[in-house]
C-alpha cells in the first residue's frame, strides 16, 4: 500500500446495519477526498404509494416501511392526519400511544445495543461471538428487549407492525387490569436496563467528537417522544440555548436535495449540517430524563443532564440509547400506573381539505410526515423524511473524521480491512436505520 | 406465544417474493390443526427466539435467492444446511436465518426439530405481490408445509 497513493474503499453493503446501504470512502495521499454514504431509500416508494389513498391509511401503511420502528411511522402518520383534520389527542389515549412508543424504543435501542453495536467495543464479529463470550448479557438483552415487545403485542394486538392503531387512537384500549403484567415484566426490565447502562459504560471508546447541530422535538417538562416542537442546538462554540421553530416551517429549515451518488436525499438544516437522535435529544431534552435514568446517566459518566450535559462522542451513542432505555422503562411504568381506561377507544377524525404535519421521535430521530387531503380525506401529497436521510451528512462526515484520525496518528498504516470496520463503526454510531430494504450483505472493498 | 408445532412465515409482503413466507401462512389457515400455532415474521432473530420458545417442531417459511436463480424452485433445508447459506444469498432479512440459528445455538435454543421450506425468489423490489413463478409454486409449497405439521401431530 502506498500511502502517497490514491485508494478507493468500496462497502457495497455494510455489516450489522438496518438495511441496505453502500459506502464509498476516496483516500487521496493520506487525506479522506470523499465520503458517499448511499442509500437506498424506501419512503419515497411509499410517498407515491400514498396517494390517492384515504386519509385513515397512512399509519397501517407507512408502519411497513420499517420492522424494527413501525410505531414511529403509525404515530407521526396519525400526528399529521389529525394536525390537517384539526384533531388533538389528548389524556389517556395520549398516554397509551406513548406507552406503545416506550415499547418501541425499548426493543429498538435494546437490538441496536446488544445484537448490532456492543460487538464492536468488545472485539467481536457479530452478536453470535458475543453470545458464547458473555451468554448472560445477551440473555439479558434478549429478556429486556422481549419486554418491549411485550408493550408492544399487548397494545399493538401483535409484536411487529401492529394493528390496534388508528387515527383518532386505537380500535381497542385495554383494561387496566390487562396492563397489570406488563408493569410486573417492567419492574424486572428496569433492573435489565441499569445493568446494560453499567455494562455499556464500562467499554472502551476511542476518542471522537462530533461538531453537527443537534435537532430534537422539546416538549418542557417531558423528554420528548411524542411530541413536541423542533429544537435546535448549535454546534460547539455556537449558542448552547435551543431555539425552537414551528414544524409547520419544518421543510423550510430541514431541506432535502438529491445527490448523485444515493437514491436517499441528504439534507440541511438552516443550509447546515445537522444529527437528530439520541444525542441530540439527550443534549436538548436530558433535563427531562427521569430520576433514576437521570441518576444511571451521571454514573456513566455523561456529566449532569440536569445541567444541560451534553455527549459530544458518537461512539458514547450506545451509552445514551441504554440510559434512554430506562427512561422509557420508567415511563412505561408510570404511564400504567396512572392509567384510566377512556371512555371511548378513538376521537373521530373527520376529514376536510387542509395539509397537516407531524413529527415525532423515532428511536433513531425525529421523523416528520406531511399530508395534503381533499375534503373527502384523499391523499393528494405525501411527505416523509425519516431521521436515517436528515442524518446522512452528519454520519459521511463523522466517518471522514474517524478515517482522517487513523490516517494522521503515526505508527503502520491502516489496511484497508482497518479502515472498513472503522468505517463500519462510525455508521453503526448512529444506527441508521434503511429498513425493509432487502438485506444482501456482502462486503467488496476495492483499491486503486 | 409457544405450542407445540410452530409455522413461522419468514418476509416481507411489500418486498415482492419476499412475501412468499406471510403468504404460505396465510394459505395454511384451516388446513392444519386448530392449535398450530401460525405466525410471520421478518425474521429478526430474537422474535424467532421468542416465537418458538417452547415448540416441539418449528417450520421456517423462508423465500430464498441462489447464484443459480431458478424462480419458484423449492427446497427443504436442515438448520445445518442453512448455516451453510452465508447471509446476503440465503435470506433477505436483516440477519440471515443462518446467524439466526447461530444465535440459538450459542445460546442453547435452538428447537427439537426445525425445518426450512423455502421458495427460491424471482423479484423483491419494492411493491405487494408475488412473481409468477413463485405464486404457482406457493400451491405445492403450502402442501409440503401442511404435510410437515401433519407429520409432527402425528409424533414422526
Amino acid at each position: 500500500m502506498n500511502p502517497r497513493g490514491t485508494r478507493v474503499l468500496r462497502l457495497d453493503a455494510l455489516a450489522r446495519v438496518e438495511g441496505e446501504a453502500a459506502l464509498h470512502l476516496r483516500v487521496d495521499g493520506g487525506t479522506v477526498a470523499e465520503t458517499r454514504l448511499r442509500i437506498y431509500e424506501p419512503p419515497r416508494f411509499f410517498e407515491a404509494l400514498l396517494s390517492g389513498r384515504g386519509h385513515t391509511e397512512p399509519p397501517d401503511i407507512t408502519s411497513r416501511i420499517c420492522g424494527i420502528c413501525p410505531v414511529a411511522y403509525q404515530m407521526s402518520a396519525c400526528q399529521a392526519i389529525e394536525n390537517a383534520c384539526g384533531v388533538t389527542v389528548d389524556g389517556p389515549l395520549a398516554d397509551l400511544r406513548r406507552l406503545l412508543y416506550c415499547g418501541e424504543w425499548i426493543e429498538s435501542h435494546t437490538l441496536h445495543i446488544y445484537l448490532l453495536h456492543a460487538p464492536d467495543f468488545l472485539g467481536l464479529a457479530d452478536v453470535v461471538g458475543l453470545a458464547r463470550d458473555q451468554r448472560a448479557a445477551v440473555e439479558r438483552g434478549l429478556r429486556l428487549k422481549q419486554s418491549g415487545n411485550a408493550i408492544l403485542e399487548q397494545l399493538g394486538g401483535r409484536p411487529i407492525h401492529p394493528v390496534n392503531v388508528r387515527i383518532g387512537g386505537f380500535y381497542r384500549t385495554p383494561a387496566p387490569r390487562e396492563l397489570r403484567p406488563l408493569a410486573e415484566r417492567l419492574r424486572q426490565a428496569r433492573e435489565d436496563a441499569l445493568e446494560t447502562v453499567r455494562w455499556v459504560a464500562a467499554f472502551d471508546f476511542p476518542d471522537a467528537v462530533y461538531d453537527h447541530d443537534l435537532l430534537a422535538l422539546r416538549d418542557p417538562g417531558h423528554y420528548a417522544i411524542d411530541s413536541g416542537t423542533p429544537a435546535v442546538i448549535a454546534a460547539r462554540g455556537g449558542p448552547r440555548a435551543a431555539r425552537e421553530f414551528a414544524l409547520s416551517d419544518f421543510e423550510q429549515h430541514v431541506r432535502e436535495r438529491q445527490v448523485p451518488h444515493s437514491t436517499a436525499l441528504t439534507a440541511t438544516l438552516d443550509d447546515r449540517r445537522f444529527l437528530t437522535g439520541p444525542l441530540a435529544r439527550y443534549a436538548i431534552n436530558g433535563q427531562w430524563l427521569h430520576p433514576v435514568a437521570a441518576e444511571a446517566a451521571r454514573d456513566a459518566g455523561l456529566g449532569d443532564p440536569a445541567l444541560g450535559a451534553i455527549c459530544d462522542n458518537p461512539f458514547r451513542s450506545i451509552v445514551v440509547r441504554a440510559v434512554e432505555v430506562v427512561h422509557a422503562v420508567e415511563e412505561a411504568l408510570r404511564i400504567i400506573d396512572g392509567y384510566a381506561q377512556p371512555p371511548r377507544p378513538a376521537v373521530e377524525v373527520p376529514p376536510r381539505r387542509a395539509v397537516g404535519a407531524g413529527a415525532t421521535e423515532a428511536p433513531r430521530g425525529l421523523l416528520y410526515h406531511r399530508y395534503a387531503l381533499t375534503e373527502d380525506g384523499t391523499l393528494t401529497g405525501a411527505r416523509i423524511i425519516p431521521p436515517t436521510a436528515q442524518n446522512q451528512t452528519a454520519i459521511e462526515e463523522d466517518v471522514r473524521r474517524a478515517v482522517q484520525t487513523r490516517l494522521d496518528r503515526d505508527g503502520p498504516d491502516a489496511d484497508d480491512e482497518e479502515l472498513t470496520l472503522l468505517c463500519e463503526r462510525a455508521i453503526r454510531n448512529h444506527d441508521p436505520c434503511i429498513s425493509c430494504s432487502a438485506h444482501f450483505l456482502d462486503l467488496t472493498v476495492e483499491r486503486t | 406465544m409457544s405450542g407445540r408445532v410452530v409455522v413461522i412465515g419468514v418476509g416481507n409482503p411489500l418486498r415482492g417474493d419476499d412475501g412468499a413466507g406471510p403468504a404460505v401462512v396465510e394459505a395454511l389457515r384451516g388446513r392444519v390443526p386448530d392449535d398450530t400455532v401460525l405466525t410471520v415474521s421478518d425474521g429478526e432473530p430474537a422474535r424467532m427466539l421468542d416465537l418458538w420458545r417452547g415448540a416441539d417442531t418449528v417450520v421456517v417459511v423462508e423465500a430464498l435467492r441462489t447464484r443459480s436463480g431458478r424462480p419458484g424452485e423449492l427446497h427443504t433445508l436442515t438448520p445445518e444446511e442453512v448455516a451453510g447459506h452465508p447471509a446476503g444469498t440465503a435470506s433477505t432479512h436483516a440477519f440471515g436465518l443462518a446467524e439466526c440459528l447461530a444465535l440459538a445455538e450459542a445460546l442453547g435454543r435452538l428447537p427439537q426439530k426445525l425445518v426450512v421450506h423455502a421458495v427460491e425468489v424471482a423479484d423483491v423490489a419494492l411493491g405487494a405481490g408475488l412473481s409468477e413463478a413463485v405464486r404457482s409454486a406457493l400451491p405445492e409449497l403450502t402442501d409440503r408445509v401442511a404435510a410437515r405439521v401433519r407429520q409432527a401431530y402425528e409424533g414422526s
